[in-house]
């Protein structure tokens, strides 16, 4: 019964804050909109799924990273700083079809699939447990692809920034005092 | 760690709100000697400043997003209420949750939301210079403040926070690992926008997120601060100070009295040091402090296979 409630709760709160984030009609409200959406279903994963890592931890990396969105989304709109109202939508049949046929054919094929039986007990860590039939043998594969995917962030950081590495010693790098470009900071 | 009651969802914030107060109450003191005035003034003087904004007019300005603005000021008490139930206090805790070091740290990183929030919804220039302001000294410290905090989990083998006082019989964390109790207490006055770090309110911007607002919202954002500050105050103790360990007095009184200090070194610092300007802090932040706790992590990782903690 409780867990019921909890799940109503926040099934419903995850989709009507998944609807609100195209009616209402500024950037700001849209992104906290998707935010509590995601908050929503990190606090199903958390109570209901026993999942307590994977439950904070959603709540911890959506509130950072819509903050972050946020910035980029208003900075890169087309209305200065975005305080003024605008749509959040483009191509409104076009967009309503797609996502309805998205959300039937997802919510089809909870109805659908043929889940199997919870025969044995819940494991004592279901997060280690998560961990190991998502990745498994692949650990080593899922390793390496994340250094690969950090090493080419790093990489497009180095390439889009006017500085180099070698802006800030010299070309020797024997320069005494570094040449930041923020003074007074680490450098002088 | 022994669970409480239910009634302990109820003392622990009233236990935060007096160390608060506290707080504030030193904050006046400090002001008011610095100023050569009666220092004990201070003492009453949260209480007077409450009342005063309490029954102060509430203004705004047309075109404030009234809806984000209140939520974002009305987090800040709540992010900071809810850190404080995974903080123990002796051998008692609201929540014990396996996870208590990670859901102090996403509590903590609602303030990110709040403060962003409350300085967006005024509609005012000062008000989204201190949102942003607050978001780029966040990226700043976020990342070594987790480090620190995972420094002190990989020394307990836990986050479970019980599990890390009881790693600490022997010795305190503060001196397995000072750099990240360092990094840490400079992180707790970056979360509560305090002292050097408190750009978002910065005096140069009129205030900064806290320029518009006025009577009850002003009140709520100054004590949801103080109670963010005091809710890191208090999860320093069990991290790096040893919990409720102590000689003579009860469990729950030492574990009061090193939040106290900690709280009363917080301020002291707030009193003495000038704001940081932001730029210059992301610097030290990403060149200096990220690259310290990493290297604390991995020299704390050794002592835990080497079996020295």
């Amino acid at each position: 019964m409780g867990e019921m409630v909890v799940f109503m709760v926040c099934a419903v709160g995850a989709v009507a804050a998944g609807i609100a984030v195209f009616r209402v009609d500024s950037m700001a409200r849209a992104t906290f909109a998707l935010l509590a959406s995601f908050v929503f279903t990190g606090v199903a994963v958390l109570l209901l799924l026993d999942l307590s890592y994977l439950g904070v931890l959603i709540i911890l990396m959506m509130v950072m990273e819509m903050l972050v969105m946020a910035v980029f989304m208003i900075m890169y709109m087309m209305n200065p700083a975005g305080l003024t109202p605008m749509a959040m939508v483009h191509n409104r049949r076009g967009a309503l079809a797609v996502s309805v046929a998205v959300f039937t054919a997802l919510a089809a094929g909870i109805w659908l699939v043929p889940w199997p039986e919870a025969g044995a007990a819940p494991p004592p860590d279901p997060t280690e447990s998560l961990g190991a039939a998502l990745m498994g043998s692949h650990m080593l594969v899922m390793v390496v692809v994340g250094m690969v995917l950090f090493a080419t962030m790093v990489a497009a950081v180095v390439l889009a920034t006017d500085r180099g590495r070698y802006d800030r010693y010299g070309d020797d790098l024997r320069r005494g005092a570094a040449d930041a470009p923020v003074r007074k900071g680490v450098g002088r | 760690m022994v669970e409480t009651p239910v009634w302990g969802a109820v003392a622990a914030p009233l236990l935060l709100a007096v160390l608060a107060y506290g707080a504030a109450a030193l904050a006046a003191l400090l002001r008011a000697h610095a100023a050569g005035a009666a220092p004990t003034a201070g003492l009453a003087a949260p209480g007077r400043e409450a009342a005063r904004l309490l029954v102060g007019q509430r203004r705004s300005v047309p075109g404030a997003d009234t809806l984000l603005r209140q939520s974002g000021v009305a987090l800040v008490p709540v992010a900071a209420t809810m850190a404080v139930l995974v903080v123990p206090l002796g051998g008692r805790v609201v929540g014990d949750l396996s996870v208590g070091v990670v859901w102090f740290n996403a509590m903590e990183v609602l303030i990110w939301a709040a403060v962003w929030l409350a300085g967006w919804g005024a509609d005012s220039v000062w008000g989204l210079l201190g949102a942003y302001r607050f978001l780029a000294l966040g990226l700043a410290y976020e990342l070594p403040h987790m480090f620190a905090l995972i420094t002190a989990a990989v020394g307990a083998g836990s986050l479970r926070v019980g599990d890390i006082v009881a790693a600490q019989q022997d010795v305190w964390f503060a001196a397995v690992m000072p750099v990240a109790f360092a990094v840490y207490l400079l992180s707790a006055l970056a979360m509560a926008f305090w002292g050097p770090l408190d750009q978002a309110v910065g005096r140069d911007v009129a205030g900064g997120v806290a320029a518009e607002l006025s009577g009850v919202d002003a009140l709520v954002l100054r004590t949801g601060r103080y109670l963010m500050l005091a809710a890191a105050s208090a999860m320093a103790v069990p991290l790096f100070l040893g919990g409720g360990a102590g000689p003579l007095l009860p469990d729950w009184l030492w574990s009061l009295l090193k939040t106290a200090a900690v709280l009363a070194v917080l301020v002291w610092l707030a009193h003495r040091l000038p704001t940081v300007r932001v730029d210059r802090f992301v610097e030290v932040g990403w060149v200096v402090l990220l690259p310290v706790t990493l290297l604390q992590a991995l020299a704390v990782s050794v002592f835990v296979l080497l079996e020295w903690v």
